[in-house]
């Protein structure tokens, strides 16, 4: 585990800590696990990029964050279903289901992030008819003046199927309560990423990357309290700033990586200032308005709220400035391109970074990573050569 | 021998094909080399072409473009020139080798392609659309209009009317856009005109169609479509393109009646999946036309539009029918599982013995998720099916000896299981 600190911060450890233990537990068995303590409780596993979590919280049920099958995990019937060309989140994501490891999920959100993640929603309905499986087509006319009401229809029938998964109505309280919670949960995930990018040797990638993700996995109330307990940990930490070049990674929006492969990365040599790791669930720039109907804070804040995404496309700017102005802003040295294998969306998106980065003179490296791998010095020897080029230029 | 065969049915279509998609490629020459007008850029799959040519803009398909470079193998050094730039070996060869034909001065094998006056990313389905028109709009600089077609995802086949709601509006909000581009107010009465053209179209298309339910099947409803699918996606909506059909549907309804096929001796029907290598084309049809197989039907011919079971344009709402062709009746914007039913009834009502499933590498809107299709087929259905891979554009991932070994298998096996079949009868 990548050490930034000497000083003693007990309440932070033992937050990471718990993290680490979530992550390697295997999503099943957390769905399982709530299930027991909330008897008639339902489970929605959601598949990244976007999922409105919010709709799910309110009518009662848990949203799981459904990402893939990391690198415990071996594929041993998806690839008869899905071509080698295919990313590997698609095919361990089929695999759980396959090996039965998702019976307590109840139901299963997609989004129209890919063409793979698409057809993928498609054999979990044929394969799987005891789940409800839902497919929303989020916009991509992000200029109309029709967007907004398209959406918050699209949002209205989701939150119809919800309705019908739990037996009840969901109210406009119901949903204003949840946004408020996601609103306080995702305020201080920005929190973590503001240590990062002002004092990076205070927060290393890997921390900021499990205390995140352990919010798809648990409970919005116990991810506040969780992140609470940890940034008061965090202030109370002291590190000195190492020799490393300052990075921005991007293209990781999907797919994760392993652990090991951000802790290789960093200690190659990097402080990661930004990424867009888990990009979905930290989607609004700023809170979700309380002030409009619930469903139209939803809708606005896709819309024009939100991160840059390699699969919103949004083209009323060029492909490649928020990438660039991040790096001005930010003051970074470089930018690392961390893009899932077979990952369409982000490979596109690397043809037009290249070519703006380098019109900007700004030095950047591709890595393509794959969520199974398990062996890192081939990265690590990459990164550290990257950063050495910089450093002794 | 029926390599023979098929060099020589050379009919009256053809020839009319031919002149009329050369002129529609002068045509774009022209644009490139100045001539006043108005290339639009937009994607074959579901279009709104009946409101560009209402503007009298013209229709320009990177697709077809692609196609053509790899028909006429040209594909590799473009795509090449376009991995140089960044794209990856494992980004879509379309995308790739129209962008390299970009950058190498836009020159395809009919034509020079102009740049455009607006970008109409008509996504229906494939998210690659999204991609690729928004790197061709940083290319060109060109204005680019998103038109988002919410994807056909609920059991039921029909888009909600909120849906609906939402494609016409956008429509109207293009409609906005070529006012301003070409300074002209739209036309209502000519809209409507080229919509009937449409209609029209879709029911010949559609009736041609079903001639290959005959036995034999008058034509190969993969191979031959092409010739078909040529005018009916770039010409769609003119009165030349009725006049088209209307001697094609002549002509293969006579071969029909003559009990004609394209072979000497149909042996096998097939219905064939996915899109074809186009760089290998004559190689791989005759992989099939030595067993005597035929194709009897295609999911690629319904790329652009799903006209044979029932969906016409319809000139008394010339905006919905669009809206609704763009968000029911083509493939690309139909679930996998809707497509499993499509090819259900292809089986079933074309009489066919096989399905085989071409899988292309590039396409991940065909491709992906293929292997449950062949489950579904073998092990659901009981259909013999093939799957084979290979790619549309990208010539570095076709192996010919392998294709022809596992082609060569499935065939023999079939025809091993009708001996056994044959003699059990008996």
């Amino acid at each position: 585990m990548t050490q930034v600190t000497d000083a003693p911060t007990t309440g932070l450890d033992e937050c990471l800590a718990q993290c680490r233990e979530l992550l390697s537990t295997p999503v099943g068995e957390i769905a399982a696990a709530w299930k027991r303590s909330h008897p008639g409780g339902k489970v929605v596993g959601c598949f990244p990029v976007y999922t409105p979590v919010e709709l799910i919280h309110a009518s009662g049920a848990l949203p799981l964050g459904v990402i893939g099958g990391g690198n415990q995990l071996e594929i041993a019937h998806a690839d008869a279903r899905f071509q080698s060309f295919v990313c590997s989140i698609i095919k361990s994501t089929l695999e759980l289901g396959l090996i039965e490891k998702l019976n307590d999920i109840d139901c299963m959100f997609f989004q129209s992030i890919c063409d793979p993640a698409r057809n993928l929603s498609s054999v979990f309905k044929r394969n799987f008819p005891q789940m409800t499986v839902e497919y929303a087509h989020l916009p991509q006319a992000m200029g109309s003046r029709w967007a907004l009401d398209y959406l918050v229809s699209e949002y209205r029938r989701l939150l119809a199927i919800l309705e019908k998964l739990v037996g009840h109505p969901v109210t406009d309280d119901d949903l204003r309560r949840s946004i408020a919670s996601y609103n306080r949960a995702r305020s201080l995930v920005r929190r973590l990423y503001e240590i990062r990018r002002t004092e990076p040797e205070r927060l290393s990638l890997t921390e900021s990357y499990v205390l995140t993700r352990a919010g798809t996995l648990m409970p919005v109330e116990d991810h506040i309290r969780l992140l609470e307990k940890a940034l008061v940990g965090l202030s109370q930490r002291s590190a000195k700033p190492k020799d490393r070049i300052r990075v921005i990674t991007e293209g990781t929006f999907c797919e994760q990586p392993p652990l090991e492969l951000l802790e290789a990365i960093e200690e190659a040599g990097c402080y990661v200032l930004d990424d867009d790791l888990l990009q979905g669930w930290r989607w609004f720039l700023d809170d979700l308005s309380l002030d409009v109907p619930p469903l139209q804070a939803l809708a606005q804040g896709y819309l024009n709220g939100g991160v840059y995404s390699g699969t919103k496309h949004d083209t009323r700017e060029p492909k490649a400035k928020h990438l660039i102005d991040k790096v001005a802003a930010m003051k970074a040295d470089a930018v690392i391109i961390l893009a899932a294998k077979f990952c369409e969306p982000a490979l596109f998106d690397y043809a037009l970074y290249k070519q703006a980065l380098e019109r900007q003179e700004i030095p950047h490296l591709l890595l393509e990573f794959d969520e199974k791998m398990w062996v890192f010095d081939r990265i690590r020897t990459e990164v550290e050569t990257f950063v050495e080029s910089m450093l002794f230029e | 021998m029926a390599e023979q065969a098929q060099k020589t049915y050379e009919a009256q279509m053809h020839l009319i094909q031919r002149e009329m998609m050369a002129k529609y490629f002068d045509e774009l020459t022209r644009l490139s080399e100045g001539e006043s007008g108005y290339p639009v850029h937009m994607l074959v799959s579901g279009n709104p072409v009946e409101l560009i040519r209402a503007f009298d803009m013209v229709p320009v398909y990177p697709e077809v473009n692609a196609l053509q470079i790899a028909v006429k193998k040209q594909a590799l050094p473009f795509i090449q020139k376009a991995e140089e730039l960044g794209y990856s070996i494992d980004n879509c060869a379309y995308v790739k080798a129209d962008i390299g034909c970009f950058f190498e001065g836009r020159k395809a094998p009919f034509g020079t392609i102009p740049l455009p006056s607006l970008i109409l990313c008509n996504y229906v389905g494939c998210n690659v659309y999204l991609q690729w028109f928004e790197h061709l709009a940083e290319y060109t600089g060109a204005p680019v209009f998103n038109l988002d077609v919410p994807f056909l995802r609920t059991d039921s086949e029909e888009p909600s009317a909120e849906d609906i709601t939402y494609v016409v509006k956008q429509l109207e909000e293009l409609i906005e856009v070529c006012e301003r581009l070409t300074g002209k107010s739209l036309d209502h009465k000519k809209l409507e005109r080229i919509v009937a053209l449409s209609g029209e179209t879709g029911e010949l298309w559609s009736k041609v169609k079903e001639l290959t339910q005959r036995q034999p099947s008058p034509f190969d409803a993969y191979f031959d479509s092409v010739t078909l699918m040529a005018p009916l996606y770039c010409l769609r909506g003119t009165e030349e393109c009725v006049q088209f059909f209307e001697v094609a549907y002549k002509e293969l309804l006579e071969k029909a009646d003559a009990g004609a096929g394209p072979l000497p001796e149909e042996r096998f029907r097939f219905v064939i999946e996915g899109p074809p290598p186009w760089p290998y084309l004559r190689i791989f049809r005759e992989m099939f036309s030595k067993w005597g197989a035929v194709a009897v039907a295609s999911t690629y011919s319904t790329v652009g539009g799903l006209w044979e079971f029932g969906f016409r344009h319809d000139s008394a709402h010339p905006l919905e029918s669009i809206a609704r062709h763009m968000l029911q009746w083509n493939l690309t914007n139909r679930s996998l599982l809707h497509r499993y039913q499509q090819i259900r009834r292809y089986v079933e009502d074309w009489s066919a013995d096989a399905l085989i499933i071409h899988s292309v590498k590039s396409c991940r809107l065909f491709s992906a998720g293929q292997g449950d299709m062949r489950e579904y087929f073998t092990k659901e259905l009981g259909v013999p099916t093939l799957l084979i891979e290979s790619d549309l554009e990208d010539p570095r991932y076709f192996s010919e000896a392998q294709m022809r070994n596992r082609i060569d298998a499935f065939f023999e096996s079939l025809e091993h299981k009708r001996i056994i079949a044959r003699a059990a009868g008996s």
